[in-house]
């Protein structure tokens, strides 16, 4: 007798199909139980979930009909006092009015705000292969040239500088392709050599009146101010402390006493003073140790400075990722026979600085937010404009919050920016596949 | 690392001086040296030439001329004719005066807003996140600058808080807020008040040894003495009954709406540059701090709270004895180094008048003097000082905490 016959007598009712899983009961599914479990889940907890609402109300209840409201078309604030008729709103009309003073400062002339525009466009396609690998890269050679694009667009005058400028770098760069064969240390300063050769040459070639009728006017930097001045300072610093920066980290674990102290001396003194004494020293003592007559100009003096500081922070971020390397890396470089400048490049750095790439991004956004310090020193970066001209004129007396508020957006848009790359950056270098 | 060279053959040639590993190290020295000296000579006749050109030379006697400006918050006598030396000191204390209040309270805040950032809480997780987004992101400039402009734009002047029936109360009584700073309470100290003070640091002593005892008592006895309210007994109940037996000898001066006609007299006032300075630097780097505290607290594995729960500890218990002590050696060595570099940013107080050392010497004693490169210098080498001092600590709390590994 065959066993389905058995059940069906013995069995009134045999499901043949499984059942379909049920819902869960309305309280332990979807938004009741996620409120549940992450606003609710004790009473402590709820308390605390309503104290924060009730914090969020009272800021929004007070700041957004303040922002909603605001006046964007005004000639002063007396002006716009008048228009709001009593109302609790913001004049917005100071950032419509004085747009230009704010990104450009109060001197660049009017018509050629064009040129930081364009120069500030062309950052973006210049640092794209830098910052994203995957682009081609032959867009690098762009970045290479972008510096004196950019110099000449901000700064105008002969475009014979930034020319000989570039010509100089490509010859040094040629002698230290021939050389570096050789030796490593012949390519370098055989490079630095020929570079400063040719730019020896080329000044005397320059006939002085160059810049007289140029096709871009000149601009002297102390025109340059608002937020242009914090870009131009953060990129150029940024840029050239990270090659200082690694140079002084690898002097520090260097095994030359002399060259090991030295690094050290500077690393520790510039990372035991606050940025503000630094762009002093820019500011009224660094002039005393150029040669006499020489007027080198605030700005250049403020980058030095800024970069020296800089440097300094990234050497110590680049010294925890040649420390985190282990050493069997060293052990393996030396047992391939590569002598010290082969090992730093092909083994050692890479690895290091791929560790210490969030470090870096760190010392970078830092850096950005203390450009503003040249405030201190009466530069008129962005802070510096608002503090300055914009809040000392007739016009705008008084008004506070919008101004700030604004510098305020304006620096945490790039930050922020800057540091979710880097975490994204972070995501894409993971290469040990946990 | 060793390198095998090969043995020397011959006499020694020029070129060994590059090529060969024993002496190369030595002609990179030197050099790395004779360049070093070539610039640090260049920049130093440079140095001479200019100075000889404004007929200037280095020289430390200005310190000791009168600085002729008066400086509003002091913690020690001071007048315009005192010395710029003790103009100096004034902004050195108040230097180290406002990094001490920041350092306090941006570790009250980095603690509150690193612990409640892991809450189970979403809500209130991600008002810390913001909160520590916003604030690590804008420069502390700005904050300063905001902070500032609250204290002084938004603040009512001292006028309602004058005259017989004041528009605005203080709060208790006691302290009176006004765009000029915070008027609070002074204390008194009356004859005898060294004695009340002495007492209530024996009761400290007291107490720490009590605990100790106790504790003591519990790991070699197991028997378990009560721990809280002695300690508070031990800690309040002498010094209140001297301090009432001894006739009451610290008294509050209390800022004084009927003194004068202008401004609030009496007590303490605390200036709003220095508020805006000591809010601004406490918040922003408390954003900092907290992301300190939560990476400390997330770096002890979820394990060990496991395994002490399963010993049987309470969650107090938990956190006290086991997450705490292993989270601390994670945070303290970066909460240091922002300790640090509070103190350091403690110099933007220049920006909204509050003197310190910055504001001082760097300041108006440079301006009023020019003596450009002897006041840059002394600051550099205070802030220096400082920063070492800070590192010292640091490296000593690191050794004592290091795992012992044997």
């Amino acid at each position: 007798m065959p066993m389905s016959d058995t059940h069906a007598h013995s069995v009134a009712f045999v499901r043949t199909e499984e059942v379909p899983t049920a819902p869960p009961p309305s309280n332990a599914a979807g938004p009741a139980k996620w409120v549940k479990d992450n606003l609710f889940a004790t009473p402590l907890n709820g308390l605390l979930t309503l104290v924060a609402l009730y914090f969020i109300y009272a800021i929004l209840s007070s700041a957004l009909p303040w922002i909603m409201g605001g006046i964007w078309q005004a000639p002063s604030l007396a002006a716009c006092r008048e228009i709001l008729d009593g109302a609790s709103a913001a004049c917005f009309a100071v950032l419509s009015e004085r747009w230009n003073q704010l990104l450009f400062g109060f001197q660049y002339p009017d018509d050629q705000y064009w040129r930081p525009g364009l120069a500030f466009i062309l950052l973006f396609v210049a640092a794209a292969p830098v910052l994203f690998f995957d682009l081609p890269r032959k867009l690098l050679a762009f970045t290479a040239i972008y510096p004196f694009i950019a110099y000449y667009l901000l700064w105008g005058g002969t475009v014979f500088v930034p020319i000989l400028a570039f010509v100089g770098i490509v010859g040094g760069f040629l002698v230290y392709q021939r050389l570096v064969a050789g030796s490593f240390a012949a390519g370098f300063f055989g490079g630095i050599i020929a570079a400063f050769v040719i730019w020896t040459i080329g000044g005397w070639l320059i006939p002085d009146n160059a810049s007289a009728n140029a096709a871009l006017p000149a601009v002297p930097s102390r025109y340059m101010g608002g937020f242009m001045l914090n870009m131009m300072l953060g990129v150029t610093c940024v840029s050239l402390s990270v090659p200082i920066g690694i140079a002084l980290a690898l002097g520090r674990q260097s095994s030359m006493p002399l060259i090991k102290w030295i690094c050290v001396v500077f690393i520790e003194f510039i990372r035991g003073v606050p940025l503000i004494t630094l762009l002093f020293v820019a500011n009224v003592m660094l002039a005393y140790f150029f040669p006499p007559g020489s007027g080198v100009d605030l700005f250049l003096r403020v980058v030095i400075m800024i970069t020296m500081f800089s440097a300094a922070y990234i050497a110590e971020v680049i010294r925890g990722g040649l420390a985190a390397l282990p050493k069997g890396q060293y052990e393996a470089a030396d047992s391939l026979g590569l002598d010290y400048p082969q090992a730093m490049r092909l083994i050692i750095l890479p690895q290091a600085l791929k560790i210490s790439i969030p470090g870096i991004v760190n010392v970078a956004v830092g850096l950005f937010k203390d450009t503003t310090l040249v405030s201190v020193i009466s530069m008129f970066d962005m802070v510096g404009m608002i503090r300055g001209p914009i809040l000392a004129s007739t016009e705008w007396n008084g008004v506070y919050w919008e101004l700030f508020g604004f510098a305020a957006l304006l620096f945490f848009i790039v930050c922020y920016g800057i540091s979710q790359y880097s975490q994204w950056l972070e995501r894409r270098l993971a290469t040990d596949h946990r | 690392m060793t390198t095998l060279t090969d043995p020397p053959q011959g006499s020694f040639h020029l070129s060994m001086l590059i090529n060969d590993t024993r002496y190369r190290s030595m002609t990179f020295q030197v050099i790395a040296f004779i360049l070093l000296s070539l610039s640090v000579g260049y920049l130093y006749s440079n140095l001479a030439a200019n100075l000889q050109a404004q007929g200037l030379r280095i020289d430390f006697s200005f310190l000791g001329a009168p600085a002729g400006y008066d400086i509003n918050q002091r913690l020690i006598e001071y007048t315009s004719q005192s010395t710029n030396a003790r103009a100096a000191i004034v902004g050195i204390l108040n230097t180290l005066l406002v990094a001490f209040l920041a350092c306090l309270m941006a570790t009250v805040f980095g603690v509150f807003a690193g612990v409640l950032r892991l809450s189970n809480n979403w809500l209130v997780s991600k008002i810390m996140a913001f909160y520590v987004e916003i604030f690590r992101n804008i420069p502390v400039l700005i904050w300063i600058l905001i902070i500032y402009g609250i204290m002084t734009v938004s603040m009512p002047g001292a006028r309602p808080y004058l005259g017989e029936n004041p528009e605005r109360e203080m709060l208790f009584g006691m302290f009176a807020f006004t765009n000029r700073g915070v008027y609070s309470p002074a204390p008194i100290w009356g004859e005898g008040s060294m004695v009340v003070v002495a007492v209530f640091i024996l009761s400290i002593i007291g107490t720490i040894g009590y605990r100790r005892y106790a504790t003591n008592l519990l790991y070699k006895t197991g028997q378990l003495l009560p721990m809280g309210w002695p300690s508070l007994v031990i800690l309040f109940v002498p010094t209140i009954a001297i301090f009432l037996l001894m006739g009451q000898p610290i008294g509050l001066d209390l800022p004084d709406p009927l003194a004068n006609r202008f401004n609030l007299r009496g007590g303490i006032q605390i200036g709003a540059p220095l508020i805006a300075i000591w809010f601004a630097l406490s918040i922003y780097t408390g954003a900092f701090i907290a992301e300190n505290v939560r990476a400390g607290i997330q770096a002890v594995s979820r394990g060990q709270t496991e395994a002490a729960s399963a010993l049987g500890l309470r969650s107090g218990r938990v956190m006290s004895l086991v997450v705490l002590p292993q989270a601390l050696r994670v945070i303290i060595p970066p909460l240091i180094s922002q300790y640090l570099n509070i103190t350091k940013n403690s110099s933007l107080a220049i920006l909204v008048g509050y003197a310190d050392v910055t504001a001082t010497l760097g300041g108006i004693t440079l301006n009023q003097t020019g003596r450009a490169i002897e006041c840059v210098v002394l600051m550099m080498l205070f802030y220096l000082t400082i920063s070492l001092l800070i590192s010292a600590v640091m490296n000593v709390y690191n050794n004592s905490v290091k795992l012992k590994e044997r």
